[in-house]
């Protein structure tokens, strides 16, 4: 009798927790705290955080992609780390170190395949993404020599595909994954001089990767590979005196807003507006420093854009609709990211030498909350999940 | 002459005192390390898309060298020149951290 009492006690309490915890996958998202090498997993409708997650590695340069249910991030770390985090129990799942150096990832259109982007040994890796498997090592070999490149602007693509680009190796690679262990790799060699990050349309159409070494961008129409890489902006001012450059551009979250695409120009205080009917530059619009994210409201009526060193105080809001800075603002020393809600109604920035996380209304440019974040680097939402090249 | 002695050693120990970075300076310099540099280098600098700048990579390139690395940029690289935001003697100080890190 004792002992079915306590079964039942057991049971009953068991049913209260979980109630207690019950939690809507869309409403999570992930915060990077770079130094800590710790993830936060915040509700993004009641902003809040819910839980942090330690042991994580070097997360100096960290990214995070989403299972397509949404339960599951998987955190890419600089120092070789994949991590699974299962946001339903705020615990790791999975984790390997699966190379000496990486940059980032990209989960298939089926949800069913990790990729992920290395520096050392340059390549892609291929992983089941409920086991972390390894499916296929696809060492990023270029040149007469056999020389190992970095790899980065690694993205999903339709069709089971993943596309990235080699910044010593000048190509960019279109890799279809169809049978994952047996992956099939298209080269585009001589795409242009060092390509530093690469971003995808919102459909999946085009992929562009921006190029460090030389101007522009070099261009790849998904739908028509066979055409070949075409090399855009590769004269716009080019007679320009070129800035150092203090942090890379980040072109991940590039806005095609109806028929302009806007970027980060490289060593100038400028985000470029290109028609992309002819792939023709548009205007030049100056802003307060050179721009690390160019990043669309998702209606695409505004454009936010940081800086880099020394102007990463900074956030300027630029309108679509006349290609004008309509509002500046000052939220703290160093704002590396910016991530909008789903619908963007709000946008969420991380501060990093502040230790928090802002949260503005992008109508009334008002600061709605704000939350502690151990220098906090980047910001994740679940709706990426839904998201092509994301 | 003892006198006079003592006067230089009080102005050598003046100069030294000089040069001695703030606390606050050497917080922010230490912030910059971490993060700045650290998002090309990595943290620890281990590397990234700049070359690593753990102490026993740097154990065949002399002060000179990664002062001037520092301080000008490296052509052809994404390496920027910091001198406009980094004194030298503040670079000295950095050196000196990166080849006692960990």
């Amino acid at each position: 009798m004792k002992v079915l009492l306590a079964w039942v006690c057991v049971a009953l309490l068991g049913a209260s927790a979980a109630n207690a915890d019950l939690r809507a996958t869309g409403d999570l998202g992930v915060v990077i705290e770079r130094e800590t090498g710790s993830v936060q997993i915040v509700n993004t409708s009641k902003p809040a955080m819910l839980s942090r997650i330690e042991g994580l590695g070097d997360l100096s340069h960290a990214s995070v992609v989403f299972s397509r249910d949404q339960r599951y991030a998987f955190v890419f770390g600089r120092d070789g780390g994949l991590s699974k985090l299962d946001l339903l129990q705020d615990k790791i799942d999975k984790r390997i170190l699966q190379a000496g150096n990486s940059i980032g990832g990209a989960i298939s259109q089926d949800g069913k395949i990790i990729a992920v982007s290395n520096y050392t040994p340059g390549g892609v890796k291929l992983f089941d993404a409920e086991t972390l498997e390894q499916l296929a090592d696809i060492p990023a070999m270029y040149g007469d020599e056999n020389k190992l490149s970095k790899v980065v602007g690694l993205v999903d693509a339709p069709g089971q595909r993943f596309v990235c680009s080699l910044f010593e190796g000048n190509e960019i690679w279109l890799i279809d994954a169809k049978n994952p262990r047996q992956p099939i790799v298209k080269k585009f060699k001589d795409i242009g001089k060092q390509p530093y990050d690469a971003l995808l349309s919102a459909d999946g159409h085009y992929y562009a990767a921006g190029l460090f070494g030389e101007k522009g961008l070099a261009l790849l129409d998904l739908w028509e590979p066979e055409k070949g890489v075409e090399h855009i902006l590769e004269d716009y001012g080019k007679d320009d005196e070129q800035l150092p450059v203090y942090k890379m551009p980040h072109l991940e979250g590039w806005t095609m807003a109806s028929d302009w695409l806007f970027v980060p120009a490289m060593g100038q205080h400028e985000v470029l507006v290109i028609d992309k009917r002819d792939w023709e530059l548009v205007k030049r619009i100056p802003v307060a420093g050179q721009p690390v994210f160019v990043s669309g409201r998702p209606d695409g009526r505004q454009i936010w854009v940081n800086f880099a060193f020394p102007d990463n105080q900074t956030v300027q809001v630029i309108d679509v609709k006349d290609f004008n800075v309509v509002k500046t603002l000052q939220p703290g020393k160093a704002v590396l990211h910016m991530e909008f809600s789903p619908r963007g109604e709000s946008v969420w920035l991380a501060v990093r030498d502040e230790d928090r996380l802002m949260i503005y209304d992008t109508e009334t440019f008002l600061e709605t909350g704000r939350l502690p974040a151990q220098k906090p680097s980047g910001i994740f939402f679940s709706d990426r999940a839904n998201r092509i090249g994301w | 002459m003892r006198l006079c002695f003592s006067g230089v050693i009080l102005l050598l120990s003046t100069v030294a005192v000089a040069d001695e970075l703030s606390p606050q300076r050497q917080q922010e310099l230490s912030n910059l390390l971490k993060h700045d540099c650290g998002s090309c280098h990595g943290l620890p600098p281990k590397g990234g898309l700049g070359p690593s700048l753990m102490p026993d990579a740097l154990v065949d390139k002399n002060d000179a060298v990664l002062m001037d690395a520092i301080q000008n940029g490296r052509a052809g690289t994404a390496m920027p020149p910091w001198k406009q935001f980094i004194s030298v003697e503040e670079t000295r100080w950095l050196i000196g951290q990166l080849r006692q890190l960990y």
